[in-house]
Protein backbone atom coordinates (compact mmCIF):
# COMPACT_ATOMS: atom_id res chain seq x y z
CA UNK A 1 0.00 0.00 0.00
CA UNK A 2 1.25 3.17 -0.69
CA UNK A 3 1.09 5.17 2.96
CA UNK A 4 2.50 8.34 3.44
CA UNK A 5 3.85 8.42 7.22
CA UNK A 6 1.81 11.10 9.25
CA UNK A 7 5.48 11.36 11.65
CA UNK A 8 7.64 12.99 9.04
CA UNK A 9 4.72 15.59 8.34
CA UNK A 10 3.99 16.55 11.81
CA UNK A 11 7.96 17.18 12.62
CA UNK A 12 8.13 19.26 9.68
CA UNK A 13 5.32 21.13 10.78
CA UNK A 14 7.03 22.09 13.79
CA UNK A 15 10.38 22.54 12.40
CA UNK A 16 8.34 25.07 10.35
CA UNK A 17 6.76 26.64 12.86
CA UNK A 18 10.15 26.52 15.41
CA UNK A 19 12.28 28.27 12.41
CA UNK A 20 11.67 31.53 12.36
CA UNK A 21 12.21 32.07 15.93
CA UNK A 22 15.28 30.21 15.94
CA UNK A 23 17.01 32.05 12.66
CA UNK A 24 16.19 34.82 14.70
CA UNK A 25 18.98 33.95 17.49
CA UNK A 26 21.35 33.12 14.73
CA UNK A 27 22.94 36.28 13.29
CA UNK A 28 24.32 34.11 10.35
CA UNK A 29 20.44 32.58 8.93
CA UNK A 30 19.20 36.21 10.39
CA UNK A 31 17.73 36.67 6.75
CA UNK A 32 16.49 32.75 5.96
CA UNK A 33 13.15 33.21 6.85
CA UNK A 34 12.81 35.54 4.14
CA UNK A 35 14.47 33.30 1.55
CA UNK A 36 11.98 30.18 3.12
CA UNK A 37 8.84 32.80 2.16
CA UNK A 38 9.66 32.22 -1.44
CA UNK A 39 10.70 28.77 -0.94
CA UNK A 40 7.29 28.16 0.54
CA UNK A 41 5.51 29.89 -2.19
CA UNK A 42 7.22 27.84 -4.92
CA UNK A 43 6.82 24.66 -2.76
CA UNK A 44 3.12 25.62 -2.97
CA UNK A 45 3.08 25.12 -7.57
CA UNK A 46 5.99 21.96 -7.39
CA UNK A 47 3.61 19.98 -4.97
CA UNK A 48 0.72 20.51 -7.87
CA UNK A 49 3.28 19.60 -10.37
CA UNK A 50 4.67 16.61 -8.71
CA UNK A 51 1.12 14.93 -8.58
CA UNK A 52 0.95 16.12 -12.16
CA UNK A 53 4.20 14.63 -13.27
CA UNK A 54 5.30 11.96 -10.92
CA UNK A 55 2.03 10.50 -9.84
CA UNK A 56 -0.06 11.32 -13.49
CA UNK A 57 2.67 10.89 -15.60
CA UNK A 58 1.90 14.30 -17.15
CA UNK A 59 4.37 16.60 -18.22
CA UNK A 60 4.38 21.00 -18.33
CA UNK A 61 6.70 23.13 -18.89
CA UNK A 62 3.98 26.13 -18.33
CA UNK A 63 3.27 26.26 -14.82
CA UNK A 64 5.28 29.55 -14.59
CA UNK A 65 2.29 31.21 -16.65
CA UNK A 66 -0.21 29.70 -14.26
CA UNK A 67 2.04 31.25 -11.31
CA UNK A 68 1.71 34.50 -13.51
CA UNK A 69 -1.74 34.82 -14.00
CA UNK A 70 -2.36 34.32 -10.30
CA UNK A 71 -0.07 37.54 -9.89
CA UNK A 72 -0.78 39.64 -12.18
CA UNK A 73 -4.82 38.95 -11.32
CA UNK A 74 -3.87 39.91 -8.22
CA UNK A 75 -1.66 42.91 -8.79
CA UNK A 76 -4.27 44.51 -11.30
CA UNK A 77 -7.56 43.90 -9.17
CA UNK A 78 -5.85 44.83 -6.58
CA UNK A 79 -4.35 48.13 -7.78
CA UNK A 80 -6.09 49.15 -10.75
CA UNK A 81 -9.86 48.25 -9.20
CA UNK A 82 -9.00 48.27 -5.14
CA UNK A 83 -10.53 45.45 -4.64
CA UNK A 84 -10.09 42.98 -1.68
CA UNK A 85 -7.26 41.09 -2.24
CA UNK A 86 -8.47 37.85 -0.72
CA UNK A 87 -11.41 37.94 -3.35
CA UNK A 88 -8.83 38.59 -5.93
CA UNK A 89 -6.27 35.74 -4.99
CA UNK A 90 -10.22 33.68 -5.32
CA UNK A 91 -10.70 35.34 -8.81
CA UNK A 92 -6.92 34.32 -10.04
CA UNK A 93 -7.62 30.66 -8.90
CA UNK A 94 -11.10 30.88 -10.47
CA UNK A 95 -9.69 32.22 -13.60
CA UNK A 96 -6.74 29.95 -13.41
CA UNK A 97 -9.05 26.68 -13.58
CA UNK A 98 -10.95 28.02 -16.86
CA UNK A 99 -7.77 28.46 -18.46
CA UNK A 100 -5.94 25.22 -17.10
CA UNK A 101 -9.43 23.53 -18.53
CA UNK A 102 -8.84 24.87 -21.86
CA UNK A 103 -5.37 24.75 -22.50
CA UNK A 104 -5.62 21.39 -20.84
CA UNK A 105 -8.46 19.57 -22.28
CA UNK A 106 -7.13 19.59 -26.01
CA UNK A 107 -3.13 19.18 -25.00
CA UNK A 108 -3.47 16.55 -22.34
CA UNK A 109 -4.84 14.18 -25.35
CA UNK A 110 -1.01 14.40 -26.22
CA UNK A 111 1.48 12.51 -24.72
CA UNK A 112 4.79 12.94 -23.87
CA UNK A 113 6.94 15.45 -25.83
CA UNK A 114 4.35 16.53 -27.50
CA UNK A 115 2.62 17.34 -24.34
CA UNK A 116 5.45 19.38 -23.51
CA UNK A 117 5.93 21.82 -26.46
CA UNK A 118 2.10 22.15 -26.01
CA UNK A 119 2.44 23.45 -22.81
CA UNK A 120 5.78 25.12 -23.53
CA UNK A 121 3.91 27.25 -26.19
CA UNK A 122 1.54 28.22 -23.74
CA UNK A 123 3.78 29.33 -21.62
CA UNK A 124 5.39 31.47 -23.88
CA UNK A 125 2.32 33.04 -25.34
CA UNK A 126 1.36 34.28 -21.74
CA UNK A 127 5.07 35.37 -21.20
CA UNK A 128 4.34 37.71 -24.08
CA UNK A 129 0.65 38.64 -23.20
CA UNK A 130 2.35 39.89 -20.04
CA UNK A 131 5.12 42.32 -21.66
CA UNK A 132 2.99 43.48 -24.48
CA UNK A 133 -0.31 44.17 -23.25
CA UNK A 134 1.26 47.58 -21.21
CA UNK A 135 -1.64 49.00 -20.35
CA UNK A 136 -2.68 46.32 -18.07
CA UNK A 137 0.14 44.61 -16.70
CA UNK A 138 2.68 47.77 -17.03
CA UNK A 139 4.72 45.95 -19.61
CA UNK A 140 8.21 44.73 -19.05
CA UNK A 141 8.42 47.33 -16.20
CA UNK A 142 5.77 45.96 -14.43
CA UNK A 143 3.81 46.83 -11.72
CA UNK A 144 4.47 48.34 -8.29
CA UNK A 145 2.05 49.46 -5.60
CA UNK A 146 0.53 46.31 -4.92
CA UNK A 147 -0.79 46.25 -1.45
CA UNK A 148 0.10 43.90 1.27
CA UNK A 149 -2.50 41.28 2.95
CA UNK A 150 -4.78 42.03 5.96
CA UNK A 151 -6.92 39.63 7.85
CA UNK A 152 -9.63 41.34 10.38
CA UNK A 153 -6.97 43.93 10.82
CA UNK A 154 -4.30 41.88 11.31
CA UNK A 155 -1.23 42.78 8.48
CA UNK A 156 1.01 40.45 7.28
CA UNK A 157 3.53 43.01 6.93
CA UNK A 158 6.54 41.82 8.47
CA UNK A 159 8.79 38.94 7.16
CA UNK A 160 7.82 36.61 9.80
CA UNK A 161 4.18 37.27 9.96
CA UNK A 162 3.96 36.25 6.00
CA UNK A 163 5.78 33.63 6.68
CA UNK A 164 3.73 31.78 9.03
CA UNK A 165 0.74 32.95 6.46
CA UNK A 166 2.87 31.26 3.29
CA UNK A 167 3.90 27.94 4.94
CA UNK A 168 0.29 27.49 6.49
CA UNK A 169 -0.75 27.65 2.77
CA UNK A 170 1.60 24.83 1.72
CA UNK A 171 1.16 22.80 4.90
CA UNK A 172 -2.92 23.04 4.58
CA UNK A 173 -2.06 21.47 0.42
CA UNK A 174 0.79 19.32 1.55
CA UNK A 175 -1.53 17.56 3.47
CA UNK A 176 -4.34 17.71 0.89
CA UNK A 177 -2.50 16.26 -1.62
CA UNK A 178 -1.06 13.38 0.23
CA UNK A 179 -4.94 12.52 1.23
CA UNK A 180 -5.43 12.39 -2.75
CA UNK A 181 -2.65 10.92 -3.28
CA UNK A 182 -3.43 7.73 -0.70
CA UNK A 183 -7.26 7.51 -2.17
CA UNK A 184 -8.54 5.76 -4.87
CA UNK A 185 -8.03 9.18 -6.77
CA UNK A 186 -4.01 8.68 -6.03
CA UNK A 187 -4.26 5.10 -7.49
CA UNK A 188 -6.34 6.32 -10.50
CA UNK A 189 -3.66 8.84 -10.99
CA UNK A 190 -1.03 6.18 -10.75
CA UNK A 191 -2.52 3.36 -12.73
CA UNK A 192 -2.89 6.24 -15.80
CA UNK A 193 0.65 6.89 -15.29
CA UNK A 194 1.43 3.06 -15.77
CA UNK A 195 -0.95 1.82 -18.69
CA UNK A 196 -3.89 3.75 -20.13
CA UNK A 197 -5.33 1.89 -21.64
CA UNK A 198 -5.77 -0.58 -18.82
CA UNK A 199 -7.08 2.00 -16.22
CA UNK A 200 -9.83 2.63 -18.97
CA UNK A 201 -10.62 -1.20 -19.16
CA UNK A 202 -11.19 -0.69 -15.31
CA UNK A 203 -13.55 2.41 -15.83
CA UNK A 204 -11.43 5.26 -15.44
CA UNK A 205 -12.16 8.23 -16.88
CA UNK A 206 -8.43 9.08 -18.31
CA UNK A 207 -8.76 12.23 -19.66
CA UNK A 208 -11.26 13.99 -16.66
CA UNK A 209 -8.72 12.88 -14.30
CA UNK A 210 -5.39 13.90 -16.46
CA UNK A 211 -7.86 17.10 -16.85
CA UNK A 212 -8.81 17.07 -13.29
CA UNK A 213 -4.91 16.98 -11.96
CA UNK A 214 -3.84 19.64 -14.58
CA UNK A 215 -6.01 22.12 -12.99
CA UNK A 216 -5.47 21.27 -9.56
CA UNK A 217 -1.41 21.86 -9.85
CA UNK A 218 -2.54 24.80 -11.90
CA UNK A 219 -4.83 26.64 -9.01
CA UNK A 220 -2.26 25.67 -6.58
CA UNK A 221 0.30 27.77 -8.66
CA UNK A 222 -2.24 30.69 -8.94
CA UNK A 223 -2.43 30.44 -5.37
CA UNK A 224 1.33 31.15 -5.06
CA UNK A 225 1.43 33.95 -7.77
CA UNK A 226 -1.34 35.95 -5.88
CA UNK A 227 0.61 35.69 -2.74
CA UNK A 228 3.88 36.41 -4.11
CA UNK A 229 2.13 39.74 -5.63
CA UNK A 230 1.51 40.50 -2.34
CA UNK A 231 4.30 39.65 -0.33
CA UNK A 232 6.89 41.67 -3.15
CA UNK A 233 4.25 44.56 -3.75
CA UNK A 234 5.80 44.38 -7.02
CA UNK A 235 5.30 42.36 -10.07
CA UNK A 236 7.21 42.02 -13.47
CA UNK A 237 7.23 39.38 -16.12
CA UNK A 238 10.76 38.03 -15.67
CA UNK A 239 9.28 35.97 -12.89
CA UNK A 240 6.93 34.06 -15.05
CA UNK A 241 9.48 32.94 -18.03
CA UNK A 242 10.10 29.82 -19.33
CA UNK A 243 13.44 29.75 -17.56
CA UNK A 244 11.20 29.61 -14.49
CA UNK A 245 9.13 26.84 -15.47
CA UNK A 246 12.19 24.44 -15.99
CA UNK A 247 13.37 25.66 -12.66
CA UNK A 248 10.51 24.10 -11.37
CA UNK A 249 11.02 20.97 -12.77
CA UNK A 250 14.92 21.13 -11.68
CA UNK A 251 13.01 21.10 -8.38
CA UNK A 252 11.31 18.65 -8.28
CA UNK A 253 13.76 16.44 -10.49
CA UNK A 254 16.49 16.81 -7.92
CA UNK A 255 13.42 16.01 -5.05
CA UNK A 256 12.05 13.41 -6.69
CA UNK A 257 8.96 13.79 -8.36
CA UNK A 258 7.96 10.33 -7.59
CA UNK A 259 7.44 11.28 -3.91
CA UNK A 260 5.64 14.31 -2.56
CA UNK A 261 8.14 14.66 0.13
CA UNK A 262 10.70 15.71 -2.93
CA UNK A 263 8.69 18.79 -4.10
CA UNK A 264 9.74 19.94 -0.76
CA UNK A 265 12.91 19.19 -0.45
CA UNK A 266 14.14 20.15 -4.13
CA UNK A 267 12.47 23.36 -3.88
CA UNK A 268 13.61 23.65 -0.67
CA UNK A 269 17.17 23.44 -2.05
CA UNK A 270 17.06 25.28 -5.44
CA UNK A 271 16.00 28.29 -3.80
CA UNK A 272 18.44 28.43 -1.31
CA UNK A 273 20.51 28.00 -3.50
CA UNK A 274 19.28 30.44 -6.51
CA UNK A 275 19.30 33.13 -3.92
CA UNK A 276 22.11 32.76 -1.26
CA UNK A 277 24.57 29.91 -2.17
CA UNK A 278 25.17 30.51 -5.43
CA UNK A 279 25.25 34.42 -4.99
CA UNK A 280 29.06 34.21 -6.24
CA UNK A 281 28.78 32.48 -9.56
CA UNK A 282 26.39 35.42 -11.16
CA UNK A 283 25.20 34.34 -14.10
CA UNK A 284 27.12 31.19 -14.42
CA UNK A 285 24.76 29.85 -12.03
CA UNK A 286 22.62 28.31 -15.18
CA UNK A 287 25.95 25.79 -15.75
CA UNK A 288 25.51 24.88 -12.11
CA UNK A 289 21.55 23.96 -12.30
CA UNK A 290 22.27 21.93 -15.52
CA UNK A 291 25.03 19.99 -13.99
CA UNK A 292 22.51 19.21 -10.90
CA UNK A 293 20.39 18.12 -13.39
CA UNK A 294 22.80 15.86 -15.28
CA UNK A 295 23.80 14.44 -11.73
CA UNK A 296 20.57 13.68 -10.85
CA UNK A 297 18.98 12.23 -14.01
CA UNK A 298 21.84 9.97 -14.33
CA UNK A 299 22.97 8.79 -10.58
CA UNK A 300 19.34 9.57 -8.98
CA UNK A 301 16.34 8.99 -10.98
CA UNK A 302 14.37 9.04 -7.71
CA UNK A 303 15.90 12.30 -6.48
CA UNK A 304 16.96 12.91 -2.97
CA UNK A 305 13.77 11.45 -2.07
CA UNK A 306 15.14 8.05 -3.30
CA UNK A 307 18.26 7.81 -1.41
CA UNK A 308 16.57 6.64 2.11
CA UNK A 309 15.57 3.77 -0.62
CA UNK A 310 19.31 3.18 -2.03
CA UNK A 311 20.77 3.63 1.61
CA UNK A 312 17.97 0.87 2.92
CA UNK A 313 19.18 -1.66 -0.10
CA UNK A 314 23.03 -1.29 0.98
CA UNK A 315 21.88 -2.53 4.81
CA UNK A 316 19.85 -4.97 3.40
CA UNK A 317 23.03 -6.90 1.37
CA UNK B 1 -31.73 -18.93 -19.57
CA UNK B 2 -32.13 -18.12 -23.22
CA UNK B 3 -31.00 -14.35 -22.34
CA UNK B 4 -27.87 -13.14 -24.85
CA UNK B 5 -25.61 -10.97 -22.91
CA UNK B 6 -23.97 -9.61 -25.77
CA UNK B 7 -25.21 -9.06 -29.47
CA UNK B 8 -23.01 -7.84 -32.05
CA UNK B 9 -24.78 -6.87 -35.72
CA UNK B 10 -23.54 -6.45 -38.53
CA UNK B 11 -20.21 -4.77 -36.98
CA UNK B 12 -17.93 -3.67 -39.57
CA UNK B 13 -14.18 -2.94 -38.49
CA UNK B 14 -11.94 -1.11 -41.54
CA UNK B 15 -8.54 0.17 -40.60
CA UNK B 16 -7.88 2.52 -43.92
CA UNK B 17 -8.30 -0.10 -47.09
CA UNK B 18 -8.04 -2.97 -44.21
CA UNK B 19 -10.93 -4.56 -43.41
CA UNK B 20 -10.41 -6.06 -39.81
CA UNK B 21 -13.97 -7.34 -39.18
CA UNK B 22 -16.61 -7.48 -42.04
CA UNK B 23 -20.28 -7.71 -41.22
CA UNK B 24 -20.01 -9.79 -37.80
CA UNK B 25 -22.92 -11.54 -36.48
CA UNK B 26 -22.94 -13.40 -33.29
CA UNK B 27 -24.66 -13.66 -29.42
CA UNK B 28 -23.21 -14.81 -26.39
CA UNK B 29 -25.62 -16.02 -24.16
CA UNK B 30 -25.01 -15.40 -20.41
CA UNK B 31 -23.73 -17.67 -18.14
CA UNK B 32 -21.46 -19.54 -21.32
CA UNK B 33 -18.13 -19.53 -21.90
CA UNK B 34 -17.55 -18.66 -25.53
CA UNK B 35 -14.05 -18.81 -27.73
CA UNK B 36 -13.22 -17.14 -30.37
CA UNK B 37 -10.21 -18.57 -32.59
CA UNK B 38 -8.95 -18.31 -35.62
CA UNK B 39 -5.43 -17.63 -37.47
CA UNK B 40 -3.06 -14.70 -36.45
CA UNK B 41 -4.72 -11.63 -37.85
CA UNK B 42 -7.97 -13.12 -38.20
CA UNK B 43 -9.35 -9.81 -35.84
CA UNK B 44 -9.87 -11.38 -32.43
CA UNK B 45 -8.25 -8.97 -30.79
CA UNK B 46 -9.72 -6.21 -32.87
CA UNK B 47 -13.07 -7.82 -32.11
CA UNK B 48 -12.03 -7.67 -28.16
CA UNK B 49 -11.01 -3.27 -28.84
CA UNK B 50 -14.50 -2.86 -30.38
CA UNK B 51 -16.55 -4.53 -27.98
CA UNK B 52 -14.72 -3.21 -25.03
CA UNK B 53 -14.89 0.87 -26.40
CA UNK B 54 -10.84 0.50 -27.13
CA UNK B 55 -12.73 2.44 -30.83
CA UNK B 56 -15.62 2.11 -32.07
CA UNK B 57 -17.05 -0.32 -35.21
CA UNK B 58 -17.02 1.32 -38.76
CA UNK B 59 -20.64 -0.01 -39.01
CA UNK B 60 -22.60 -1.93 -36.98
CA UNK B 61 -24.08 -2.59 -33.07
CA UNK B 62 -22.89 -3.71 -30.37
CA UNK B 63 -25.46 -4.72 -27.64
CA UNK B 64 -24.88 -5.34 -24.08
CA UNK B 65 -27.89 -6.33 -21.77
CA UNK B 66 -29.83 -5.40 -24.56
CA UNK B 67 -28.91 -2.16 -24.60
CA UNK B 68 -26.39 -0.41 -27.75
CA UNK B 69 -22.98 -0.12 -26.21
CA UNK B 70 -21.01 0.85 -29.52
CA UNK B 71 -20.73 4.60 -29.26
CA UNK B 72 -19.57 4.59 -25.67
CA UNK B 73 -16.26 5.25 -24.65
CA UNK B 74 -14.13 2.32 -22.93
CA UNK B 75 -14.62 3.32 -19.36
CA UNK B 76 -18.05 3.67 -19.65
CA UNK B 77 -18.45 0.62 -21.08
CA UNK B 78 -16.58 -1.20 -17.63
CA UNK B 79 -19.41 0.57 -15.88
CA UNK B 80 -21.82 -1.07 -17.54
CA UNK B 81 -20.09 -4.52 -16.75
CA UNK B 82 -17.79 -6.14 -19.30
CA UNK B 83 -14.37 -6.24 -17.96
CA UNK B 84 -11.05 -7.23 -19.89
CA UNK B 85 -7.60 -8.67 -20.25
CA UNK B 86 -4.94 -7.71 -22.04
CA UNK B 87 -2.66 -10.09 -24.74
CA UNK B 88 0.32 -8.20 -23.64
CA UNK B 89 0.02 -7.72 -19.99
CA UNK B 90 -1.03 -4.25 -19.80
CA UNK B 91 -0.33 -4.43 -15.50
CA UNK B 92 -0.03 -1.39 -13.33
CA UNK B 93 3.48 -1.87 -12.60
CA UNK B 94 4.30 0.51 -10.32
CA UNK B 95 1.71 -0.49 -7.83
CA UNK B 96 1.48 -3.37 -5.56
CA UNK B 97 -0.63 -6.77 -6.31
CA UNK B 98 -3.32 -5.57 -4.32
CA UNK B 99 -3.73 -2.20 -5.32
CA UNK B 100 -3.67 -3.25 -8.87
CA UNK B 101 -7.22 -5.23 -7.57
CA UNK B 102 -8.15 -2.49 -5.51
CA UNK B 103 -7.91 -0.19 -8.66
CA UNK B 104 -10.82 -2.62 -10.36
CA UNK B 105 -13.32 -1.77 -7.86
CA UNK B 106 -13.14 1.60 -8.80
CA UNK B 107 -15.91 1.04 -11.78
CA UNK B 108 -18.10 -0.16 -8.19
CA UNK B 109 -16.47 2.30 -5.48
CA UNK B 110 -15.20 5.64 -6.03
CA UNK B 111 -14.74 8.93 -4.39
CA UNK B 112 -14.31 12.45 -5.88
CA UNK B 113 -11.39 14.53 -6.05
CA UNK B 114 -12.54 16.55 -3.19
CA UNK B 115 -13.63 14.19 -0.54
CA UNK B 116 -10.54 12.19 -1.18
CA UNK B 117 -8.36 15.19 0.06
CA UNK B 118 -10.16 16.46 2.90
CA UNK B 119 -10.55 12.74 3.83
CA UNK B 120 -14.19 12.63 4.86
CA UNK B 121 -15.00 9.62 6.83
CA UNK B 122 -17.17 8.56 4.01
CA UNK B 123 -14.31 8.06 1.80
CA UNK B 124 -12.55 6.59 4.56
CA UNK B 125 -14.82 3.19 5.10
CA UNK B 126 -15.42 3.29 0.92
CA UNK B 127 -11.56 2.75 1.06
CA UNK B 128 -11.37 0.05 3.84
CA UNK B 129 -14.69 -1.68 1.77
CA UNK B 130 -12.25 -1.63 -0.89
CA UNK B 131 -9.78 -2.94 0.49
CA UNK B 132 -11.98 -6.40 2.07
CA UNK B 133 -12.89 -6.64 -1.47
CA UNK B 134 -9.70 -7.05 -2.92
CA UNK B 135 -8.44 -9.32 -0.39
CA UNK B 136 -11.15 -11.64 -1.18
CA UNK B 137 -9.96 -11.59 -4.77
CA UNK B 138 -6.80 -12.10 -4.56
CA UNK B 139 -7.47 -15.05 -1.91
CA UNK B 140 -9.95 -16.27 -5.19
CA UNK B 141 -7.46 -15.97 -7.54
CA UNK B 142 -4.49 -17.38 -5.21
CA UNK B 143 -2.45 -14.57 -4.73
CA UNK B 144 -3.43 -13.38 -1.27
CA UNK B 145 0.22 -14.15 0.01
CA UNK B 146 1.93 -11.65 -2.65
CA UNK B 147 -0.01 -8.72 -1.76
CA UNK B 148 2.45 -6.67 -0.86
CA UNK B 149 4.89 -7.36 -3.73
CA UNK B 150 4.92 -5.08 -6.56
CA UNK B 151 3.04 -6.20 -9.69
CA UNK B 152 5.86 -6.04 -11.97
CA UNK B 153 7.92 -8.00 -9.96
CA UNK B 154 5.43 -11.29 -10.77
CA UNK B 155 6.65 -13.89 -12.97
CA UNK B 156 4.05 -13.64 -15.86
CA UNK B 157 1.87 -16.85 -14.94
CA UNK B 158 0.73 -14.60 -11.71
CA UNK B 159 0.90 -12.04 -13.89
CA UNK B 160 -2.07 -12.95 -15.95
CA UNK B 161 -3.80 -13.88 -13.01
CA UNK B 162 -3.55 -11.08 -11.33
CA UNK B 163 -4.94 -9.06 -14.71
CA UNK B 164 -7.58 -11.54 -14.43
CA UNK B 165 -8.22 -10.59 -10.35
CA UNK B 166 -8.35 -7.16 -11.27
CA UNK B 167 -10.99 -7.58 -14.17
CA UNK B 168 -13.05 -9.55 -11.62
CA UNK B 169 -12.89 -6.12 -8.90
CA UNK B 170 -15.03 -4.62 -11.38
CA UNK B 171 -17.92 -7.01 -10.54
CA UNK B 172 -18.75 -7.38 -14.24
CA UNK B 173 -21.41 -9.59 -16.21
CA UNK B 174 -19.00 -10.02 -19.16
CA UNK B 175 -15.25 -10.92 -19.14
CA UNK B 176 -13.42 -10.82 -21.91
CA UNK B 177 -9.71 -12.68 -21.63
CA UNK B 178 -7.22 -11.81 -24.52
CA UNK B 179 -4.94 -14.88 -24.34
CA UNK B 180 -5.00 -16.27 -20.69
CA UNK B 181 -2.78 -18.83 -21.36
CA UNK B 182 0.05 -17.33 -23.46
CA UNK B 183 2.86 -17.89 -22.68
CA UNK B 184 2.29 -19.89 -19.54
CA UNK B 185 3.61 -23.73 -19.23
CA UNK B 186 1.56 -26.26 -18.43
CA UNK B 187 1.14 -26.22 -14.42
CA UNK B 188 0.22 -22.65 -15.37
CA UNK B 189 -2.47 -22.95 -17.76
CA UNK B 190 -3.82 -25.64 -15.82
CA UNK B 191 -4.41 -23.26 -13.12
CA UNK B 192 -5.35 -20.21 -15.42
CA UNK B 193 -8.10 -23.00 -17.03
CA UNK B 194 -9.39 -23.87 -13.36
CA UNK B 195 -9.98 -20.50 -12.50
CA UNK B 196 -11.59 -19.53 -15.47
CA UNK B 197 -13.86 -22.21 -15.29
CA UNK B 198 -14.51 -20.78 -11.39
CA UNK B 199 -14.76 -17.76 -12.60
CA UNK B 200 -18.14 -19.00 -14.78
CA UNK B 201 -19.22 -21.09 -11.78
CA UNK B 202 -20.07 -17.17 -10.35
CA UNK B 203 -22.36 -16.63 -13.28
CA UNK B 204 -19.97 -14.44 -14.94
CA UNK B 205 -20.32 -14.68 -18.88
CA UNK B 206 -16.80 -15.38 -20.06
CA UNK B 207 -15.40 -14.70 -24.06
CA UNK B 208 -11.95 -15.98 -24.76
CA UNK B 209 -9.55 -15.96 -27.05
CA UNK B 210 -7.00 -18.54 -27.00
CA UNK B 211 -4.56 -20.00 -29.05
CA UNK B 212 -4.25 -22.98 -26.69
CA UNK B 213 -6.27 -25.77 -28.73
CA UNK B 214 -6.37 -27.82 -25.55
CA UNK B 215 -7.82 -25.11 -23.22
CA UNK B 216 -10.55 -23.78 -25.54
CA UNK B 217 -11.97 -27.37 -26.21
CA UNK B 218 -11.51 -28.50 -22.72
CA UNK B 219 -13.87 -25.30 -21.26
CA UNK B 220 -15.73 -23.72 -24.04
CA UNK B 221 -19.42 -24.24 -24.37
CA UNK B 222 -19.41 -22.57 -27.52
CA UNK B 223 -16.50 -22.02 -30.41
CA UNK B 224 -16.64 -18.76 -32.71
CA UNK B 225 -14.11 -19.26 -35.64
CA UNK B 226 -12.70 -15.95 -37.10
CA UNK B 227 -10.80 -15.73 -40.65
CA UNK B 228 -9.44 -12.47 -42.40
CA UNK B 229 -11.86 -10.70 -40.09
CA UNK B 230 -15.18 -13.23 -40.95
CA UNK B 231 -16.99 -15.53 -39.42
CA UNK B 232 -16.32 -19.36 -40.73
CA UNK B 233 -18.17 -21.09 -38.10
CA UNK B 234 -19.71 -21.24 -34.75
CA UNK B 235 -20.70 -24.31 -33.10
CA UNK B 236 -20.08 -26.39 -29.73
CA UNK B 237 -16.71 -27.88 -29.49
CA UNK B 238 -17.31 -31.28 -31.35
CA UNK B 239 -18.69 -29.54 -34.13
CA UNK B 240 -15.93 -27.02 -34.67
CA UNK B 241 -12.89 -30.01 -34.93
CA UNK B 242 -14.36 -31.48 -37.51
CA UNK B 243 -15.36 -28.74 -39.53
CA UNK B 244 -13.76 -28.88 -42.97
CA UNK B 245 -13.75 -25.04 -43.34
CA UNK B 246 -11.71 -24.89 -39.81
CA UNK B 247 -9.52 -27.29 -41.28
CA UNK B 248 -8.73 -25.56 -44.09
CA UNK B 249 -8.63 -22.07 -42.71
CA UNK B 250 -6.16 -23.44 -40.18
CA UNK B 251 -3.84 -25.94 -42.78
CA UNK B 252 -4.55 -23.53 -45.50
CA UNK B 253 -5.34 -25.34 -49.01
CA UNK B 254 -8.21 -26.78 -50.23
CA UNK B 255 -9.60 -29.52 -47.56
Amino acid sequence: MLRIAKLPIAVFALAIMVFPWTAHRIPAIEHYPDIMVFAGIYCLITMGLSLLMGYAGQISIGHAAFFGIGAYISAILTTNYGMNPWACMVIGMAVTAVVAVLVGAPSLKLRGHYLAMATLAFGIIIFIIFNEEIEWTGGPDGMSGIPGLTLFGFEFNSVERYYYLVWGFVIAAFIFTVNVIQSGTGRALRAIHASEPAARAMGVDVSRFKILVFVYSAVLASLAGSLYAHYLNFVNPATFDLFFSIKLLIMIALGGMHNIWGAIVGTGLITFLSNEWLYYFEEFEVIVYGAILLFVTVLLPDGLAGVPGIVKGWFRK
Amino acid sequence: MEENVLELQGVVMTFGGLMALSNLNFNVRRGMIKSIIGPNGAGKTTLFNVITGSFPPTQGTVKFKGQPIQHLKAHKIADRGISRTFQTVELFGNMTVLENVMLGCYTRIRTSFLASGFVLPRSRRKEKRIRETALKILKFIGLAHKFKDLADSLPLGEQKLLEIGRALASEPELICLDEPAAGLNETETHVASSLIRAINAKGITVLLVEHDMKVVMNISDEILVLNYGQKIAEGPPEEIRNSPRVIEAYLGGEA
